[in-house]
């Protein structure tokens, strides 16, 4: 990648970010896999596997007899077959549901103690020091000074939560975090630590039955993140989890609940990889919002996972269920995905509009290339009066790919006065590749305006040769198309993972040209 | 290439199929007899459409399933038949069986016209279209009624255009008996050069299953429009199936107005290069009203251009839905696509669903859809009343503007402004109420 070696880093962007953007050049940058002793639950998939899960976990029995319901749904219900993919039947028997690292049994007293295969992990995902320190679990790191990332001369902090195959293994500034009365911390802690809060919200937006695989991960979800702001919090640091399979026919299935009370915000960002493997993976996550009354919660993805070799050969499986309930009235959600990675994508991040005047935005780039398929989109499910929502949604396939938007906006009869503006677009790169588009929109009163718009169009010729003309070669050309063309989904980013996205477009299309 | 993949039919959907078949007979003997039997095997691996089938999503198929046609009034609106005041060669159903004396001799230059169910001999040019186009329109969502209807249908008409006919052929449908169920099929070949106007109008009966094969070779023109009948309570599933070869144009217009249960099926093949495909509707349902459009663009040539048009006026709890899809296949580079539906909800009652796809597989095309809803814009109707137009009256005349996009895909002025009558006849005549 020779544009950014050039690149100095600008007002606002520290030197980290651009190094780190900088070292993504080339081929999957997280293609490898840490050698760590790994404790794993027996294969296949039983009542008795779900137990042992929750055991494992700890878990109160309330949370044991949740997941065995769970289990007894799945059993009943069969794969959907609906969307725009194919691959290979999918064995859950030959799958590993639960893997964690050996060396969380005992906690280590300081980083010397540390695995330091685990640590090698955290330095090759550019996570800091400080930040390592903590999400290895090493005692007392909360007291020592943080570091932080620092950007523009302004203190700049992410709490990060790190889930590492089945089970968390570190939240950073809990302490700080808890000043403000924010809880951010593993869903297993959450369950041990506030009972009452888990017991309330999970499963009220995504219910135990709702789909194939949604059930699947109320049965046998390892671990994920918790978020609680307290009434009129504005959270302090944006709060991230990274998410990372590194064990071999491992499943990976995290669940995470979200709940921002009256008048709260958080911003809340989610990054995953995967190591390169030529057997496919498994990962079926949830992602449950609850936004209450005068909330507002932003939720960014870059999901990155390993997407299978140039012949199609891996990846990971990517069925999640994302779905936020905008519960009190002027509620806000808003999801932001950069999907670049995974084989196969199944993936609607939803927004229930339920309270008055709450609103709902979904912007997308979706970039398939080799193999990849994507079938992402969103529903906007418009219930309360003077609701708003808008989809921005930006699909680019190459090579021999396919991207499908599937989406819904649904105006109930009750919901008077509202609005969705919905714009699909689709950019190919190629003759071998594919681009669909397949919205359903349901109307059911006549004061609110529903409006939908889609094309589908390849790099304009002129703009190719406008950028050629000016020295650049015609990877580079496509890459700063691309992301003109994605502009309006890259400006919803945070700063940070903006940077990271744009150059991910860039490596994600290499190859996809000439 | 596309990529729906074929599903198991339900054991509901294949015993209601048992059911229906074994209440029909096979007509046997001629060149027809071969296909019928193929369709009938494609309606029994199929089985009939369910609710649950994914294109079924938002039309209950129940009543055109069922044995027997639920009975529909006979509505006497006492105006002249739509084409009435054309030259144009007449050919008259009364509920879906032939009527030699309202109809006029079928001899016309330029243009062969049999009906099928005196065409008895063993080779026909007919036998390379009949069922074939249904069949090929099979293969990525099924049309259970549409092999239905081939495999039983007795009669329709048979046209082959050679030249250019001095009139158009109307296809003209009377409802008499309150409970017919009518089944026909019709197949048009339009050799190459030539060029044909086929109009549709009237009720039918009191469930229509209609079956058009159009083939248009290179260089020929098709132009199809019809005014589906006004008659409150029938029910209808027309399905147009097209073939456009070589630098060919297809033009279709559907007018819909009243009938409490309407599909209307278009299956387009773009298969020769710089072909051109239009297919537009207007309709206007009040009340007890449900109205699908289910149209599905192939394109699998170069520099070809296709259209869908798509409106609807909704009021007092009527439903209007569209499913559309513009599927590019590979190698058809430099496809102009284009599609649009849109409703006007005239009150808070009323429902649009929309599922308007885009299925591409190549990369030089420009395809766009739109898709929108809402009620009249309220500043437009202010402008007209704040000029002394009555509200009432202002409101059709925006209606009639919202629906002018797709009533100007009729290319003849005189049929349109027909077409035009027809719509603000109705418009008026609801506004007292």
């Amino acid at each position: 990648m020779t544009a950014l070696d050039q690149t100095e880093a600008k007002e606002g962007v520290d030197q980290e970010t651009v190094d780190k953007v900088r070292n993504l050049g080339g081929k999957y940058k997280y293609g490898w896999e840490t050698e760590i002793e790994m404790d794993y639950a027996p294969k296949g998939l039983s009542a008795d596997i779900v137990r042992l899960i929750s055991e494992k976990n700890e878990e109160p029995q309330w949370m044991t007899d949740w997941r065995l319901a769970a289990y007894e749904r799945w059993l009943q219900k069969s794969e959907p077959d609906w969307a725009m993919v194919e691959y290979p039947q999918i064995d859950f028997q030959n799958q590993y549901y639960y893997a964690r690292p050996k060396s969380m049994d005992v906690k280590p007293k300081s980083l010397d103690e540390v695995d330091p295969k685990l640590l090698e992990t955290y330095a090759k995902l550019g996570i800091p020091l400080k930040e390592q320190m903590i999400l290895a679990g090493v005692e007392g790191a909360d007291e020592a000074p943080a570091e932080g990332r620092t950007g523009g001369g302004e203190e700049r902090r992410v709490a990060v939560d790190a889930v590492f195959d089945s089970v968390s293994v570190g939240t950073t500034f809990q302490k700080e975090l808890e000043k403000a009365g924010v809880i951010f911390c593993s869903i297993s802690e959450a369950i041990k630590n506030h009972p009452e809060l888990v017991q309330k919200y999970l499963g009220s937006v995504v219910p135990v039955s709702d789909n194939y695989y949604a059930t699947l991960n109320s049965a046998v979800f390892s671990d994920g993140s918790f978020v609680y702001i307290p009434p009129g919090v504005r959270c302090p640091m944006e709060l991230s989890t990274y998410f990372r399979i590194n064990a071999e026919n491992t499943g990976q299935f995290e669940r995470t609940l979200i709940i921002a009370d009256k008048g709260s915000y958080v911003s809340y960002l989610e990054g995953c990889t995967a190591p390169q493997r030529d057997t496919a993976q498994l990962h079926a996550a949830v992602v449950e919002i609850i936004a209450e009354e005068d909330a507002e919660v932003k939720y960014s993805t870059v999901q990155n996972w390993f997407p299978g070799d140039e012949d199609g050969k891996g990846g990971i499986y990517n069925f999640v269920t994302k779905r936020a309930d905008c519960r009190g009235d002027r509620s806000k959600v808003m999801w932001t995905q950069v999907e670049t990675g995974s084989a196969v994508t199944w993936k609607y991040p939803s927004c229930i509009l339920r309270g008055n005047e709450s609103q709902g935005e979904f912007y997308s780039i979706a970039i398939t290339n080799n193999h990849q398929q994507a079938d992402t989109g969103t529903k906007m499910i418009h219930l309360g009066k003077n609701t708003r929502s808008r989809i921005v949604s930006k699909g680019i396939s190459a090579g021999q790919a396919q991207n499908t938007y599937r989406g819904l906006v649904s105006m109930h009869p009750k919901a008077k006065n509202s609005r969705n503006y919905t714009q699909c677009d689709s950019l190919l790169i190629g003759d071998k590749c594919g681009a669909h588009t397949v919205p359903y929109i349901e109307v059911k009163n006549n004061s609110s305006r529903v409006e939908h718009e889609a094309t589908t169009s390849k790099v304009d010729d002129d703009q190719m040769f406008y950028c050629r003309q000016r020295g650049l070669d015609e990877e580079e050309a496509v890459a700063l198309i691309v992301n003109g063309f994605a502009k309006e989904v890259l400006q919803a980013l945070p700063m940070e993972f903006a940077m990271e996205a744009q150059q991910l477009v860039a490596i994600s299309l290499e190859g996809s040209v000439g | 290439m596309a990529m729906l993949k074929p599903k198991t039919p339900e054991p509901r959907a294949l015993d209601l199929a048992e059911t229906r078949i074994s209440a029909m007979t096979l007509p046997e003997g001629g060149w027809a007899e071969p296909a019928r039997r193929e369709a009938l095997e494609r309606v029994r691996k199929t089985g009939l459409p369910i609710s649950r089938d994914e294109y079924w999503k938002y039309t209950k198929p129940d009543t055109l399933t069922a044995v027997e046609a639920p009975a529909a009034s006979v509505f006497d609106g006492k105006e002249p038949p739509v084409f009435d005041q054309f030259d144009r060669l007449k050919i008259v159903f009364v509920d879906g069986v032939f009527d030699a004396e309202q109809s006029d001799d079928l001899s016309l230059e330029g243009i062969e016209i049999e009906r099928l169910a005196e065409s008895q001999a063993d080779i026909h040019w007919a036998k390379e279209v009949y069922g074939r186009l249904e069949a090929r329109g099979q293969s990525l969502v099924q049309r259970p009624l549409a092999a239905l209807n081939t495999a039983f249908a007795t009669d329709g008409v048979l046209i082959r255009v050679t030249g250019k006919p001095s009139k158009p052929v109307s296809l003209f449908y009377v409802h008499e008996v309150e409970t017919s169920d009518a089944m026909l099929h019709h197949v048009v070949k339009v050799e190459e050069g030539a060029e044909v106007t086929v109009l549709e109008a009237g009720p039918a009966a009191a469930r229509f299953n209609q079956c058009m094969e159009v083939e248009v070779a290179d260089r020929a023109t098709f132009r199809h429009i019809r005014a589906q009948g006004r008659d409150h309570e029938r029910r209808a599933a027309t399905h147009l199936f097209g073939r456009l070869g070589e630098e060919s144009t297809f033009k279709s217009f559907t007018l819909t107005a009243n009938g409490v249960l309407t599909r209307n099926e278009a299956v387009l093949e773009l298969t020769g290069d710089n072909a051109v495909a239009h297919v537009a509707g207007a309709c206007m349902g009040d009340g007890d009203f449900h109205h699908d459009d289910t149209v599905f663009v192939t394109h699998d040539a170069v520099n070809c251009e296709s259209r869908q048009v798509f409106k609807k006026v909704l009021r007092n709890g009527a439903v209007g839905v569209f499913q559309g899809k513009i599927l590019v296949e590979p190698g058809a580079q430099k496809t102009d696509g284009y599609q649009i539906s849109q409703s006007l909800l005239l009150d808070g009652d009323s429902v649009f669903e929309a599922k308007p796809e885009l299925e591409i597989y190549a990369d030089d095309v420009a395809c766009s859809h739109g898709s929108t809803s809402g009620a009249i814009d309220d500043e437009a109707l202010f402008y007209l009343r704040s000029r002394g137009i009555p509200e009432a009256e202002a409101q059709n005349y925006l209606t009639l503007a919202f629906l002018a996009e797709a009533v100007q895909e009729i290319d003849d002025a005189d049929l349109q402004e027909a077409i035009v009558e027809r719509i603000s006849q109705w418009l008026f005549r609801r506004m007292a109420t």
